[in-house]
């Protein structure tokens, strides 16, 4: 009976239980709504209240004091990362993340003027292909000069991946200066990277053509098809890159990937990573593996060792081929002169990086969840030794992988890239995981940390798909920690939808802490392009001028322009059918407030801003004829133009320079013709 | 000594007189000195500064006024002065700033002649002297009215912007700008020069009237 009254009576207990435990969630649920997280008080009201209404926790309140630069305070370190194919370059405060500049490289840009006018425009002219003007570009790998392998912050070299072109920025106004077109290839990959005294540029190839790239059928790749790698001279007095002292070095048709220059014990050497040592030539339209599976079949692929120094000597002494005019050391005398090895590596790797002291060379291996680490010391006593598993199709000498290594590390899926910092942490980017692995160096960086060297000890994830990492000046000889920047190719669901186009996303890390306390702090829009790879440098470094250090200053040249216009010497001189105007800007009128032309005419306009006032920018905009320049104080800039037709156009200061910016305008009266 | 030069510059004490008041001659003459040295020394130094303070211009814009030219943001200043239809601060005071350096000089040979004649002449001589800060000040502010009342009336901010008069010293307002004027080293100096002239011309007056009035009453 009682057993009987028991199992009646049950279910209604159970029901009530289930109904008090509902309850009590439920209630537990709204209490701890908005104030469930353990809260954070910074001691003061005002402060305490927007933690609360913004629902922060004391992650964020920890994350928002670690990266607020307070208003007209400035930052601790500028990056430069590469637009991708808007052809740019951003310039981006850290921790703030503020994007400060967009320099034009490969790409014309109007706020800059930068294209627009005859100086700018034979910058991009100087670097045509095939005598064509590329209007964009598709920047890589931004490359800061160094002094004895560390960041001097004078110039900024950048590679244009689409059309094997290298371009440098002075730093002293943050403007491209020159552009140098490969003559051998018509695209590259590895570079820019230089060599710790930047002695030269090195420009890597990436997909294999017959160098020149004139014409060879696919049947003839192994045959005519070749890889290479480029090293421009930098001449520092004047500069620039020459031409003079300048060569290339004919490489096995496999694709060159990233480079990076040797440093201290390591000095003298250029590394390259490689794929598609398959030399598969495609096909998928033919039933052939696409080329993602036919690069992709064997386990192993080959660092590049190059000896840069004995290749330069060899050039010197006339041993190179002239290929468009242009000196290539030939492969079979690079084998043979022992400028050239190859050393196994995992398959399809991406980044190759030297360690500070210059000791361990880290490859990531996209395929493969390790990161390899070779030893310098065992590379070159396998040199010495000859210490070689065989050569490959062309001759080339493949040292022992097992004589070379140091360490393999698993560190998770899609490794691409590797920084470090002064702690004797590595930081390497793992794409397929979307994480950060920190992990432990060996030898001398031992004594940096507590953990065991080549020992896994921290795995951040990143929102999403880490391409490259940067560190603060995370690749030079001396490396600061403190932030690293994960520059994730996707970002999902990280910002609010602005269309199927999503902005990149630039995540800081704090990692000044040791073991595995680094924490994500902010993440950052890039919706101006595709970063690829960045450079960090201490902010002190820059030395940028604040204005132009004379007024007539011709900033293409860095010189006095020969046109310079001086206040109270503006005129307007005809000779025949060409015009020649100098004239002055200055808040807020141009002189001369009208130009007077005929239609036919042939205009030389030379503008000169008289203004040495900080910001006081003008802008030059000539409706019609596809004319905006950007005048910095002292700016002086010269743009030619033929009159087309008669008619009236007004020309004004497109940059709003002051209250009576409006009325900074003239008249460009184009009578008929005669 | 002859009569007319001893007239002209004042009687000699004599080498009793000397030995037994050699501090009383002593201090004018090193009082005077010192104060021709200040006043040299003058020349090489500002003797006005004025700041110009507005929000877009963090640190604000500055013009050091030296006896024969302006250093500073002149340029800057000139380009928003044209706003309001204010001459050019070049054309201000190009007589006094070409004669200036003469001029000083010469109040200190002056100076230094009053320091050898010893009579009530030796005041004349200081004068100049001893009157020339004040007397640059005067010219400042003559300038400085002539520049802020001057405006040109077709100026684009010529109805927003009354003539105006900027404080010599001090503080005073035009437009978005605070205007704050201060004394250069030079001038501060050269005021200096003109207190020790006074304090000289006293030392002076006491060491030798009593020979003046000696010689009076010989006459």
């Amino acid at each position: 009976m009682l057993r009987k009254t028991h199992r009646r009576i049950s279910p209604w207990a159970g029901a009530a239980i289930l109904l008090l435990f509902v309850v009590f969630a439920w209630t537990s649920a709204c209490r701890s709504g908005g104030q469930g997280q353990p809260t954070v008080s910074l001691g003061s009201g005002d402060a305490d209240r927007v933690i609360a209404d913004r629902e922060l926790s004391p992650d964020d309140v920890f994350a928002a004091l670690k990266t607020y630069v307070p208003t007209g305070r400035h930052d601790d370190y500028v990056m430069f990362a590469s637009g991708g194919h808007s052809g740019q370059i951003l310039v981006i405060g850290v921790p703030s993340m503020r994007l400060l500049k967009v320099i034009g490289v490969f790409t014309p840009e109007p706020w800059q003027g930068w294209g627009y006018s005859d100086e700018t425009r034979a910058v991009l002219a100087s670097a045509k292909v095939e005598g064509v003007e590329m209007k964009w570009g598709d920047t890589h790998h931004p490359a800061l000069s160094e002094t004895a392998g560390d960041y001097d912050g004078q110039f900024l070299f950048v590679n244009d991946k689409a059309h094997a072109r290298i371009a440098r920025i002075d730093l002293r106004d943050f403007e491209t200066k020159q552009v140098v077109k490969n003559p051998i290839a018509l695209s590259d990959h590895g570079g820019a990277f230089v060599t710790p005294d930047t002695e030269y540029v090195i420009e890597g190839g990436q997909y294999a053509a017959p160098l020149g790239w004139s014409y060879a059928s696919l049947e003839q790749y192994a045959e005519e098809y070749r890889g290479m790698v480029t090293l421009w001279k930098f001449d520092r007095e004047a500069g620039e890159m020459v031409e003079d002292g300048s060569f290339a070095i004919e490489l096995p048709p496999y694709w060159q990937d990233l480079c990076d220059a040797g440093k201290r014990v390591s000095d003298g050497w250029i590394f390259c990573n490689s794929f598609n040592t398959e030399m598969a030539t495609g096909g998928i339209e033919d039933g052939k593996p696409p080329f993602e599976a036919g690069a992709s079949q064997r386990d192993m692929d080959y660092l590049h060792l190059i000896d840069w120094r004995k290749a330069a000597q060899l050039v010197a002494d006339g041993r190179a081929q002239r290929i468009k005019d242009f000196p290539v050391l030939p492969l079979d005398v690079a084998v043979e002169e022992g400028v050239l090895y190859f050393l196994p590596e995992p398959k399809s790797p991406h980044g190759v990086d030297v360690t500070p002291g210059g000791e361990y060379l880290v490859i990531a291996g996209k395929l493969d969840p390790h990161v390899t680490i070779f030893s310098w010391e065992k590379i070159q006593r396998a040199i010495a030794d000859r210490n070689f598993s065989g050569e490959d199709a062309y001759g080339v000498p493949i040292l022992s992988f097992d004589a070379a290594l140091e360490s393999q590390l698993e560190v998770g899926l899609g490794p691409l890239h590797t920084q470090f910092d002064d702690k004797g942490y590595a930081y390497t980017s793992l794409f397929l995981d979307t994480a950060v692995a920190r992990w432990t160096l060996g030898g001398a960086y031992s004594s940096l940390h507590e953990e065991a060297p080549w020992t896994l000890v921290q795995k951040i994830p990143v929102h999403y798909n880490v391409g490259h990492v940067v560190a603060a000046e995370g690749d030079t000889v001396s490396p600061d920690g403190g932030y690293l920047v994960s520059l994730n190719k996707w970002s999902v669901d990280r910002f609010l939808t602005v269309g199927p186009l999503h902005p990149q996303n630039f995540q800081l890390i704090d990692i000044s802490g040791k073991g595995d306390s680094m924490r994500l702090l902010y993440d950052m829009a890039i919706g101006i392009g595709e970063p690829h790879y960045v450079q960090m440098i201490k902010a002190d470094k820059l030395q940028a001028w604040e204005v132009y250090p004379e007024v007539g200053w011709d900033p293409v040249h860095q010189r006095k322009h020969p046109n310079a216009v001086q206040a109270g010497e503006e005129r307007v001189l005809r000779k025949g059918d060409t015009v020649e105007v100098f004239m002055t800007a200055a808040r807020s009128h141009f002189v001369p407030e009208k130009v007077e032309v005929k239609a036919g005419d042939h205009v030389v306009w030379h503008i000169t801003n008289v203004e040495s006032a900080k910001d006081a920018t003008h802008g030059f905009a000539l409706p019609a004829y596809d004319i905006n320049l950007s005048l910095e104080p002292g700016e002086s800039t010269t743009f030619e133009l033929d009159v087309r037709k008669s008619g009236v156009y007004t020309y004004y200061c497109s940059e709003f320079c002051s209250a009576l910016h409006l009325e900074m305008v003239g008249y460009f009266l184009a009578a008929p013709g005669a | 000594m002859p009569a007319w030069m001893e007239r002209l510059l004042g009687p000699r004490p004599s080498a009793e007189d000397l030995a037994r008041h050699r501090a009383d001659f002593l201090a004018p003459t090193l009082v005077l000195a010192v104060a021709v040295v200040l006043l040299l020394t003058s020349i090489f130094l500002p003797y006005w500064h004025i700041l110009l303070k507005a929000p877009q211009y963090p640190g604000g814009l500055r013009v050091e006024a030296y006896l024969n030219r302006l250093e500073g943001d002149v340029k800057e200043i000139d380009g928003l002065n044209h706003y309001i239809g204010m001459r050019p601060l070049g054309e201000a005071a190009s007589l006094e700033r070409t004669l200036s350096i003469f001029a000083v000089a010469t109040l200190g040979l002056l100076v230094i002649g009053a320091i050898f004649i010893h009579n009530r002449k030796a005041l004349w001589l200081a004068l100049p002297g001893l009157v020339f800060p004040a007397v640059f000040l005067g010219d400042l502010y003559f300038w400085l009215r002539n520049f802020g009342t001057n405006l040109d009336p077709r100026a684009p901010l010529s109805s927003s912007i009354k003539p105006f008069v900027p404080p010599v010293l001090g503080v005073g307002h035009v437009g978005q700008f605070a205007t704050v004027a201060t004394p250069g080293a030079g001038l501060i100096l050269a005021t200096l020069a003109s207190l020790l002239i006074l304090a000289g011309l006293w030392l002076h007056r006491r060491a030798y009237k009593p020979l003046v009035e000696e010689l009076d009453e010989r006459r």
